[in-house]
């Protein structure tokens, strides 16, 4: 069974409210960075980036950053490929907000602030995620939600952007055969 | 993938995997912290039955960049000099539950073995294993050839249609070796050129295209030459007359690189023999990408142990 | 125990040709016919089982003196036994090296007090193998040990006018040199054979040549002086040209090939497994098929096993630092089953003769190991029916390094029987103490 949980209206409506937000508690754009987790963080970092142009007509600088080799399950789960990190500013004494899709254990978010440390010490570091579906096992929370889910741990959230799998869709389903969630 | 024997049995998608996770090591060169925490915790002995400084620095380079715990056990001056067999030496190391084993040997077939002996139960990396081979030689050449190619877009890609000559004493070159697996694996054409004396027999029915003429080679405009060191014990078993007839025949003198076309990048494994099997001229030259190789050996190698250390599965996941 | 002087064979295939009884008494066949009655004689039913008679091996390493670690002469006559074989030819690559009168005779010695096979000791070509200077070749041949085969195995004979003097010297006592054919230049450090395998596994070259041109120099030599010689465990296609040529001139050069060459291929060497190291080297299978081809049409006269006894760690360890050699008395018999007779290639009868008249003709034994009336009663009693997946349990050899663990071989020796008395029965071997006294020593 399969049910859809974001339509193609909905993820946009649901990322313009998050660029708002980020507006709001940020007191505008400056000293705003965004930093995408990969593979579909970085592509919503950059749709929240447009967006915010959009309102306030300033570009905010946008990055990725791989958190591949800061996580603590390397030996545990498959082999993972590592992806490009790409932190375009300085961001010491920034605002830097870390852009996912999916936030459930918390655990790529710890690896992404253990992450963010290399390149030196922001001011406020902030999360924005598109579905958050609870079952943390970290002390993580994040600041900018776009839609709340609670699932079951056999469930799987599937999240398409159209840059990357030819459409928007966000749905869940019973978790069948192996893979990372 | 466990361990890193041969180029031989690397597949494409593992091979382009391990490139890509290069390049990732590579963009951390730029950073101020130049350390990742992803083999934290983790023993990484470098088994050296060879001096080679320059491998085993690249190595230990690697290791420390993954935050792994280094042990060099070098052969001379060890309980090795005093006869203790590869296979003592294996079971001690797996008593003292260590996590990797990176072996360079002058046996042809020892991380083989040590892989697939039972003597330890862990991987096993191979820095160069007699004439065999030298995978993360061959490893690095391709990083190199496809940044030097590609620049910014490598990321993915192999090395498709381009043309690699390989000059020089391929019969006992472990490079050569592990070069012709991986660059074919990649999709490049390989012309190897070299003295019949040297010429391993058997290699009609190798990946390769074989040439005794260098000035033909070069002729035809390839997009790289990777010239190999030439061992003067070679010489005193008659492989060829002497060192001056080798320069003249076989090596990138100064007048070759001058006719070659700035197209053609210009390689060499190290440590070279200036005047012998490469020109100064040639080794200095704008299209020489030698230093790159250097650099670039310690990327590829984290990218190796990154991927022979990580992983309950041992696959390659998205 | 019992113990009885008489054996009666009941049932017998006689080298796949008739069936038959065989009585033996006293230590020699006393008769062979249909139902014989032998009321005091101990029975064999030997109902489906090839009767040969005693497998002969011109070529085993024994290792004693010097090497008691791989192998003692007591261990390998029991392993030869196992095996079928009734006399064993041993080697002279001993420490110290059976170079003189002294230490062959200490090698029959060892043997007949075993008494599991004869053992006939092969004397040195040359003082210590140094290819330099003729050992005490008529000395050895009239000693006690009756030496008329020399060789200098393990190394080659390759001094062009050495080689000729010991062919013509052996003349005087009707001796013939056995050549380990290797040009020493052409394989330094050699691993294997030379060829893609060996060029991609980065594994020294044994070039086929090595061998070629010193067995064509050396029929030259013999055609030459008008001497005999024997070629040793020849491996390769073009060998089997220049011996067809040979024989073709009438040269009197006679031949022999190992188990081992008839079934593997230097493929074996992949994975670094130097149980698969042996000197010559394993070839490829278009050498193996022109070898048994060439014992099917007899240009290859002889099998002999090169028995090549070393121990685990020698084996357990870097190919290029390990020992060349593999053991082979056990698995001989059920290897040229499978190869050579399950094939359609050889007759029992030529099987008798490759494995045991012509050899013994080579090494200038007594007897025509023919299975009639008055001979001595040397026979194996052979199973070709069966067939096992072959283990280092099928070994009984002190020394474990086999090449055929896991490889399908048909056949088992059941019997085998030592001038009249069992040296192994049912499959295994008799008592170390019942032989001995049976052979006729008594400690
Ligand atoms: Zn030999």
């Amino acid at each position: 069974m399969t049910a859809t949980l974001l339509q193609p209206a909905d993820m946009t409506r649901a990322l313009t409210r998050i660029a708002h937000e980020i507006l709001e508690g940020n007191r505008g754009t400056s000293d705003l960075v965004l930093l995408g987790i990969p593979t579909r963080g970085v592509t919503l970092a950059k749709r929240i980036a447009a967006t915010l142009a959009q309102i306030d007509g300033t570009e905010v600088p946008v990055g990725a950053l791989d958190v591949t080799m800061y996580r603590d399950d390397l030996m545990s789960n498959p082999t993972r490929a590592t992806a490009q990190t790409d932190v375009p500013v300085d961001i010491e004494g920034k605002t830097v907000v870390l852009v996912d899709d999916v936030l459930y254990s918390g655990r790529t978010v710890r690896a992404a602030l253990d992450a963010l440390t290399n390149f030196g010490r922001p001011e406020t570091v902030r999360l924005a995620v598109l579905i958050d579906r609870g079952h943390r096992q970290l002390p993580i929370r994040a600041d900018y939600v776009g839609k709340n889910v609670p699932s079951a741990h056999s469930e799987r959230i599937n999240v398409r952007l159209s840059e990357i799998d030819g459409n928007d869709l966000v749905t869940i389903a019973e978790h069948t055969s192996g893979g990372a969630a | 993938m466990k361990h890193l024997l041969s180029t031989r049995d690397l597949d494409r998608a593992t091979a382009i995997s391990i490139l890509d996770v290069a390049l990732d090591m590579a963009a951390l060169g730029t950073r101020d912290v130049k350390k990742l925490p992803a083999l934290r915790g983790k023993t990484i002995v470098n088994l050296f039955y060879e001096d080679s400084t320059r491998t085993r620095i690249s190595f230990e380079a690697a290791e420390k960049r993954l935050s792994a715990d280094v042990i060099n056990f070098s052969a001379k001056g060890s309980s090795v000099s005093k006869g203790e067999s590869l296979k003592d030496t294996a079971q001690t190391l797996d008593a003292m539950g260590i996590d990797a084993v990176v072996v360079r040997h002058s046996s042809s077939g020892a991380p083989h073995l040590l892989a697939h002996s039972g003597w330890l139960d862990v991987p096993i990396v191979n820095a160069g294993d007699g004439t065999h081979e030298h995978p993360t030689q061959a490893l690095l050449d391709a990083f190199t050839l496809r940044e030097s190619m590609f620049d910014d877009d490598a990321r993915g890609k192999g090395l498709d249609g381009l043309n690699i000559v390989i000059v020089g004493d391929i019969l006992h070159s472990r490079v050569a070796r592990s070069n012709i697996w991986l660059l074919a694996t990649l999709g490049a054409n390989v012309t190897v050129v070299a003295p019949p004396t040297l010429t391993p027999p058997g290699i009609e029915t190798w990946p390769v295209r074989l040439s005794h003429s260098l000035d033909d080679a070069l002729e035809a405009a390839p997009d790289a030459v990777m010239m190999l060191r030439i061992q003067s014990e070679r010489m005193k078993a008659a492989f060829f007359p002497n060192a001056r007839e080798y320069a003249k025949f076989w090596g990138l003198t100064a007048a070759r690189y001058r006719k070659l076309g700035e197209s053609t990048i210009i390689m060499h494994p190290g440590p070279m023999n200036r005047g012998l099997e490469i020109s100064g001229e040639a080794a200095d030259s704008p299209q020489s990408v030698i230093l790159k190789q250097v650099t670039n050996g310690v990327f590829v190698r984290m990218a190796v142990l990154f991927t022979v250390l990580t992983g309950a599965k041992g696959d390659v996941h998205e | 125990m019992y113990m009885s002087n008489e054996i009666l064979i009941t049932g017998a295939n006689i080298m796949g040709e008739a069936t038959a009884d065989i009585l033996v008494r006293d230590g020699v066949i006393t008769a062979v016919g249909a139902k014989l009655e032998a009321p005091e004689a101990r029975i064999i039913d030997a109902k489906g089982l090839i009767a040969l008679p005693g497998l002969v091996d011109l070529h085993t390493h024994l290792r004693e003196p010097g090497f008691e670690q791989s192998e003692t002469v007591l261990t390998g006559s029991r392993a030869a036994a196992a095996g079928g074989f009734t006399t064993v030819f041993a080697m002279a690559n001993t420490s110290p090296v059976a170079d003189n009168a002294g230490v062959v005779e200490q090698v029959k010695r060892l043997g007949d007090e075993a008494g599991y096979v004869t053992v006939r000791p092969i004397g040195a070509v040359t003082v210590g193998l140094a290819g330099e200077t003729l050992a005490d070749l008529g000395s050895m041949a009239t000693s006690r040990a009756q030496v008329s085969v020399f060789s200098d195995d393990g190394k080659c004979v390759h001094d062009s006018l050495l080689m000729r003097r010991a062919m013509e010297y052996v003349k005087t006592f009707g001796g013939v040199i056995a050549q380990h054919a290797q040009d020493p230049r052409l394989t330094i450090d050699a691993q294997m054979n030379e060829g893609e395998v060996s060029s991609r596994l980065g594994l020294n070259g044994w070039p086929a040549v090595a061998e070629e041109s010193i067995i064509a120099r050396d029929v030259l030599l013999a055609e030459h002086i008008g001497s005999r010689l024997h070629i040793c465990h020849l491996s390769t296609a073009g060998s089997v040209e220049i011996i067809r040529w040979a024989k073709a001139r009438g040269i009197a050069v006679t031949v022999e090939v190992t188990p081992h060459h008839l079934l593997l291929t230097d493929d074996l060497a992949e994975n670094y497994d130097a149980r698969f190291k042996v000197n010559p080297p394993l070839r490829t299978a278009a050498d193996v098929q022109a070898l048994r081809a060439a014992v099917a049409d007899g240009t290859i006269d002889i099998v002999a096993t090169d028995h090549a006894p070393h121990p685990h760690d020698t084996k357990d360890c870097e190919w290029d630092q390990a020992s060349f050699g593999m053991v082979g008395l056990e698995s001989a018999l059920p290897i040229v089953n499978t190869t050579l007779v399950s094939t359609g290639l050889l007759s029992w009868s030529d099987v008798a003769r490759v494995m045991s008249q012509a050899p013994a003709q080579i090494g200038s034994l007594e007897g025509n190991r023919a299975l009639t009336v008055g001979e001595v009663a040397d026979i194996v009693l052979f199973d070709p029916s069966t067939s096992r997946e072959w283990s280092t349990d099928d070994v009984v050899s002190r020394s474990k390094n086999t090449p055929f663990s896991g490889i399908t071989l048909a056949g088992s020796v059941v019997h085998t029987i030592r001038h009249g008395y069992l040296t192994v029965t049912d499959g295994l071997l008799v008592d170390e103490k019942v032989v001995a006294e049976a052979g006729g020593f008594r400690g």
